[in-house]
């Protein structure tokens, strides 16, 4: 799994590099940017499902709230984008709070059903409060935001500050999920009656990695709005959260990067088959029920072994 | 507010309620038996619909229309359920997944089929017409709607206390192994129950299709009224389910009329508080977690 990690990190320094030598035409770079932006989102997610084992089907909340704190501050005035990521993290973190103390009061089937009814309360707001959300048409913020008065309009540099943020969040993930902390959650993944009997304060730390997996998914919803310059009830839609579910269980849940591979995956087949026909959604669920029934491990463990293979050669 | 409004809100809740409940019912049914998740329960609505309003176009028969719909629907349930969703039993996250990508499937096979036009089905002559009582006017259709919920409810309720197959079916809820051992074909009893479900909803949506008109996305739409029920009630509660659907379709119609802002907000605020306070549900009997 290790040399996965290296093989990621060298792929993204080289994207990096052709970026900034300027041969990568600007569609492309886009692409990346949001390949990157759904990576984060669906490793957030892998915090909850992979390492606690907490299946949440609500988790485009926390995205579309940070979306959204990014939408409604730009047009408002506020151009910084250091600024704004702070509010959208604090407003992350505030919605994990108040969703993770209803959601945690059951586990199991409950918990989805649960997550999933608590994803539309956002939703529903979103779709019926005009006058501030704008309703179904959303927000078209005005400028793209800045970095301490350096300009990120244009794709490359929007593509680097995006990268820098994936990097610092990858490596907190990283961090947390190998810290006694992040032990303690794969403890109550297995066995909760047993982390009980040891001590551990179950609730309280499946209620810290739901907020912990809440504040990075806003991240990943304010770099969005930064990118389309739009925000709308979709990114609060369950659509975006079982896709998220679905690229975590086609990457491998647990790893981190077998979900972020999951996305790349995903991103890939959307792109080349927007391209061929119009039935996208067909496909899409197609292919849903077809990682669900024969993706048992996920993309992460083959490529790991065929990696490993490759060496002993 | 007058009387007279009053009256009429609580008609027209009641329409929708009951409507709800035909949908949720079944919803409530299967996981209280299978515990399965079927986020695919709206594309069931969806299809009847949608293909009671095809066959409209093909015989000139509305009775034989929303017949074959929902046997269709029917069929296409215990299809679905013996070659998909078996082979995910037990496994929540993939079910729901799973039924996720059916709803997309179907959702873009019935867009392509019927163009994404809303589309309404007309009312039977029989019922199309309006009673009066005093100075209010209500239409037939309404009232059918309600007795039908209604009439639904309580043979159902009466069929799981007091029938064999009632029996099967709450005795499976508790402990299926047993159930099995007494010489019980659970499969069989599985398929016919997610079918049964299958075809509540079907009918739900030939009668919702009269007032609600049908749409794409609206199996979505009615796929989260049905899960608010079903948690607002208690999850395999059908008297709470039915509860529920009244108490849903009054929150709905009051919102809309008062303070259309927070319509659909108020249902799922309602549906938080339920689980902040009471997380069982209103009316179940098993613990949750």
């Amino acid at each position: 799994m290790n040399r996965l990690w290296w093989v990621c990190a060298i792929l993204l320094l080289a994207a990096s590099a052709l970026v900034s030598a300027g041969l990568v035409p600007p569609y492309y770079i886009g692409l990346m940017t949001e390949v990157m932006i759904l990576a984060l989102f669906v490793m957030s997610l892998d915090l909850l499902v992979g390492l606690v084992g907490l299946d949440s089907l609500g988790h485009a909340a926390f995205f579309g709230i940070g979306a959204y704190v990014v939408g409604l501050m730009s047009l408002r005035g506020v151009e910084d984008m250091g600024v704004l990521l702070l509010a959208a993290i604090a407003g992350g973190f505030v919605l994990g709070l108040a969703f993770g103390s209803i959601a945690l009061r059951a586990l199991g089937p409950y918990f989805l059903i649960i997550t999933l009814a608590l994803g539309y309360l956002p939703n529903a707001l979103a779709i019926r409060w005009r006058g501030l959300t704008g309703g179904d048409d959303g927000l078209v913020m005005l400028g793209r935001p800045t970095l301490a008065s350096y300009s990120l309009d244009s794709p490359a540099r929007y593509f680097f500050l995006v990268a820098v943020v994936l990097v610092i969040c990858v490596c907190l993930m990283q961090a947390i999920a190998r810290s006694t902390f992040g032990y303690g959650l794969r403890g109550i993944r297995e066995s909760p009656v047993r982390m009980t009997a040891l001590g551990y304060h179950v609730w309280t730390y499946q209620y810290a990695a739901f907020v912990i997996a809440a504040v990075f998914a806003s991240v990943a919803g304010a770099l969005n709005a930064g990118y389309n310059l739009f925000v709308s009830p979709v990114d609060f839609g369950i659509e975006r959260s079982a896709g998220a579910l679905v690229a975590v269980i086609l990457g491998g849940a647990g790893t981190l990067i077998g979900p972020a591979i999951g996305a790349l995956a995903i991103m890939a087949l959307r792109h080349s088959i927007g391209a061929v026909t119009q039935h996208w959604p067909l496909v899409l669920g197609l292919f849903y029920i077809a990682v669900i029934l024969y993706a048992p491990r996920g993309l992460a463990f083959g490529l790991s072994d065929l990696l490993a293979r490759w060496r002993r050669r | 507010m007058s009387v007279n409004e009053l009256i009429r809100l609580v008609f027209d809740a009641s329409a929708l309620g009951a409507l709800l409940f035909l949908v949720s019912a079944g919803m409530s049914m299967i996981f209280g038996l299978m515990r399965i998740v079927n986020v695919a329960h709206g594309s069931f609505y969806l299809l009847g619909a949608y293909i009671a309003f095809g066959m409209l176009k093909v015989v000139d028969n509305q009775l034989l229309s929303y017949v074959v719909a929902i046997g269709v629907v029917t069929l296409f349930g215990a299809v679905l359920y013996s070659m998909l969703i078996e082979r995910v039993a037990t496994q929540p996250l993939r079910q729901i997944l799973l039924t996720f990508g059916v709803v997309l499937v179907v959702g873009d096979i019935a867009l392509f089929f019927w163009r994404g036009v809303p589309a309404a089905l007309p009312v039977p002559d029989l019922l199309s017409g309006q009673f009066a009582i005093g100075r209010l006017t209500f239409p037939v259709y309404r009232l059918f709607v309600i007795g039908l919920g209604l009439a639904v409810a309580i043979s159902l309720d009466i069929a799981q206390r007091k029938t064999r197959i009632g029996a099967m079916i709450r005795a499976g809820s508790d402990d299926l192994t047993m159930l099995a051992c007494m010489g019980v074909n659970v499969r069989v009893l599985f398929v016919s129950v997610f079918a049964f479900g299958a075809a509540l909803a079907a009918l739900g949506g030939v009668l919702g299709g009269m007032f609600l008109g049908v749409y794409p996305g609206i199996d979505l739409d009615i796929v989260n009224l049905a899960f608010v029920v079903v948690i607002v009630g208690g999850l395999g509660s059908m008297r709470g389910a039915f509860a529920a659907s009244l108490l849903i379709g009054l929150l709905d119609n009051i919102t809309k009329a008062y303070v259309p802002e927070l319509s659909l907000f108020a249902i799922y605020l309602l549906l938080v508080l339920v689980l902040a306070f009471r997380p069982t549900g209103l009316f179940a009997q098993r613990r949750i977690a």
